[in-house]
């Protein structure tokens, strides 16, 4: 399964070399704001893992996101953040291609994974899926048993592993093993939703990818639930690369270590755009904005 | 303190008491009882009427002959009464009906619900439906003219006029709306939450739909088999017109067969005279249908909460 269309693209847990992602995957910053597009990113990422050139996202004829141009950078959490219809989830959906689900969504633009173009002809979207994992806002557990969810993804995967060992370490890591170690043939609908999305979590990393997109992780969870949560993407964050998409400002500030602001423009003809109006360090976004409409928004004066 | 509250007060009228009668809600109450009272006892007419004619014939002839001898003449001079041809005939032909429908049923659920386009989904499910529509007499009549003569004799030259494979192709063809249909529904059903966590895995749409989408459907999907082989079961027209009138105790469906519900239809309506055996044969007949159709409802609810209870 690791073969195929897009072999050229790196295998996340083979060792990379920085030089040839810095030629293809970093971009020079001063062009950014030469350009004019409002978007100022204070330093570097680091090493990029997602770069964004001019991205626009369309369903048939509406544009839901505009003109976006940013990068994301290696074992960094990123938190989009931003009011309803900024267009924030439609833009982590472009990510791992889960928008292709939905008939006549279309990208434009440059999303490239360490420098490799997302959407080129010959990509084939399951093995984006498959590097670039993704937790959605309900805990979708699978109607399995607890074990058969974990297992689930290495199996379609076809990933010759000790399915018993992967299984133990992926809950670990996901913070659930000493909760359901004596109860892994239980269905997974026994468990609360908390632990529930630990169990998608875990269920996510199982297929070993490199980056883990999170779309509203906390949004139906209790603080508690959400607490163990936020502790868990902070120690996920030493290996994988965490794309949060978040209605919590204080989540957004907790966790993450650069926050992307989006707001919805309407323009002549009332109709609404989802733009990005601010990306740089968490700290500088929630302390210093440079615009006065994240200032508007993390101050809670709209949204 | 001393309030002087309206409900306190002695003498004063309590302002909470009902002031108007209200004929409605006892109205809309009755009618309610009496439509569910309806169903309630034509049910417990039916069996009733059955199970008196039945008991009589058991009276007459024991329940050994009727279950375990393989001889069904209740209409020659030298009758006998032994009910396994007919239940054999029943079994041929729903095992055909059911290796039919069930994959082709399973199929276009699966490839409605999960592969097709909107567009053709629009096309194909009203297409679909119009096959339930269609009368059972005309399918009895289009395996009889034309799937006997043009397509199953070419292949075995030597298969009877009237067969129970004709029969049995035709009756899968006609439940395989009633399983694609109620397949389909339950897979519709199915959050697309889940959907999305299989194709976030990395899982392509087979993977996705097989291993995802039908388990977590398949409480419907087992209701829908089984309502399926319950209706090949009760099915008359089909039967009594392609697969012939001679009980015959036999699993080869290249020849003719009787089932239970084609020797009720047939003997019902030939001139047997009421009270005599014969007559009473159709209400035995009648009452070991009702209870295998009856064991198979039962099983299919228990399946359907067994699965409930594992997913829920």
């Amino acid at each position: 399964m690791m073969s195929g269309t897009m072999s050229e693209i790196h295998d996340p847990n083979a060792p990379q070399s920085t030089s040839d992602l810095a030629n293809t995957g970093r971009m020079d910053v001063s062009a950014v704001l030469d350009e004019g597009r409002g978007v100022v990113v204070p330093e570097s990422v680091g090493e990029v893992v997602f770069n964004l050139d001019d991205v626009h996202v369309f369903y048939g004829d509406f544009e839901a996101v505009r003109d976006v141009t940013m990068q994301i950078g290696r074992n960094e959490i990123t938190a989009f953040i931003g009011p309803s219809g900024c267009g924030k989830s439609t833009l982590l959906r472009s990510f791992n291609r889960m928008n292709d689900l939905i008939p006549g969504a279309r990208v434009e633009g440059l999303l490239a994974y360490h420098g490799f173009d997302i959407y080129a002809p010959d990509v084939d979207p399951i093995e984006v899926r498959r590097r670039i994992g993704m937790v959605f806002q309900k805990p979708n557990v699978f109607p399995k048993s607890i074990y058969e969810n974990v297992a689930y993804g290495p199996k379609v995967n076809g990933m010759k592993v000790n399915m018993d060992d992967l299984v133990e370490e992926c809950l670990t890591r996901a913070a659930l093993w000493d909760e359901v170690k004596d109860d892994l043939k239980k269905s997974a609908y026994a468990l609360s939703g908390g632990q529930q999305q630990r169990l998608v979590i875990a269920r996510c990393i199982a297929v070993k990818p490199e980056v883990i997109l999170m779309d509203e992780p906390c949004a139906s969870l209790d603080p508690i639930a959400t607490a163990k949560i936020e502790d868990l993407m902070k120690e996920l964050a030493a290996d994988y690369t965490i794309v949060i998409v978040t209605h919590n400002m204080q989540q957004a500030a907790r966790v993450s270590d650069r926050t992307a602001f989006f707001t919805a423009d309407v323009d002549a003809q009332g109709v609404r755009h989802g733009r990005l109006v601010e990306y740089g360090p968490t700290r500088s976004i929630f302390t210093a904005p440079n615009d006065p409409r994240t200032e508007d928004y993390i101050s809670g004066r709209f949204g | 303190m001393t309030t002087a509250t309206a409900s306190s007060a002695p003498g004063g009228l309590n302002p909470l008491r009902q002031t108007k009668p209200r004929y409605g809600e006892a109205v809309i109450r009755g009618i309610l009882v009496l439509a569910a009272a309806v169903s309630l006892f034509t049910t417990f007419g039916i069996v009733i009427s059955v199970l008196i004619p039945s008991l009589e014939f058991f009276a007459e002839i024991s329940f050994t002959e009727f279950l375990f001898t393989t001889t069904w003449t209740p209409l020659f001079a030298n009758p006998q009464y032994g009910v396994l041809p007919l239940l054999m005939g029943t079994f041929v032909i729903t095992v055909i009906a059911v290796l039919v429908a069930i994959p082709l049923g399973l199929g276009s659920a699966i490839y409605l619900s999960e592969y097709a386009s909107p567009k053709a989904r629009k096309v194909l499910k009203p297409t679909l439906e119009v096959l339930a529509g269609i009368p059972t007499v005309v399918f009895g009549f289009f395996a009889l003219e034309f799937i006997t003569v043009y397509v199953l004799k070419p292949i075995f030259p030597d298969i009877q006029v009237f067969n129970a494979l004709s029969a049995g192709l035709v009756m899968g063809i006609m439940i395989i709306p009633t399983i694609a249909s109620l397949s389909e529904d339950a897979m519709a059903a199915v959050p697309s939450g889940l959907r999305d966590g299989a194709y976030a895995l990395g899982a392509t749409k087979r993977q996705t739909a097989l291993r995802v989408v039908v388990p977590a459907a398949l409480s419907g999907i087992v209701a829908a088999f089984v309502l399926g082989v319950s209706r090949a079961i009760g099915e008359t027209m089909i039967v009594t017109i392609a697969a012939g009138l001679q009980p015959n105790m036999t699993l080869n469906p290249l020849q003719g067969m009787q089932t239970m519900t084609s020797y009720i239809a047939a003997a019902g309506s030939g001139d047997v005279p009421t009270g005599s055996i014969e007559y009473k044969s159709i209400f035995a007949v009648g009452l070991l249908l009702f209870i295998i159709t009856f064991v198979m409802n039962m099983i299919s609810i228990r399946l359907v909460r067994k699965y409930r209870q594992a997913y829920q």
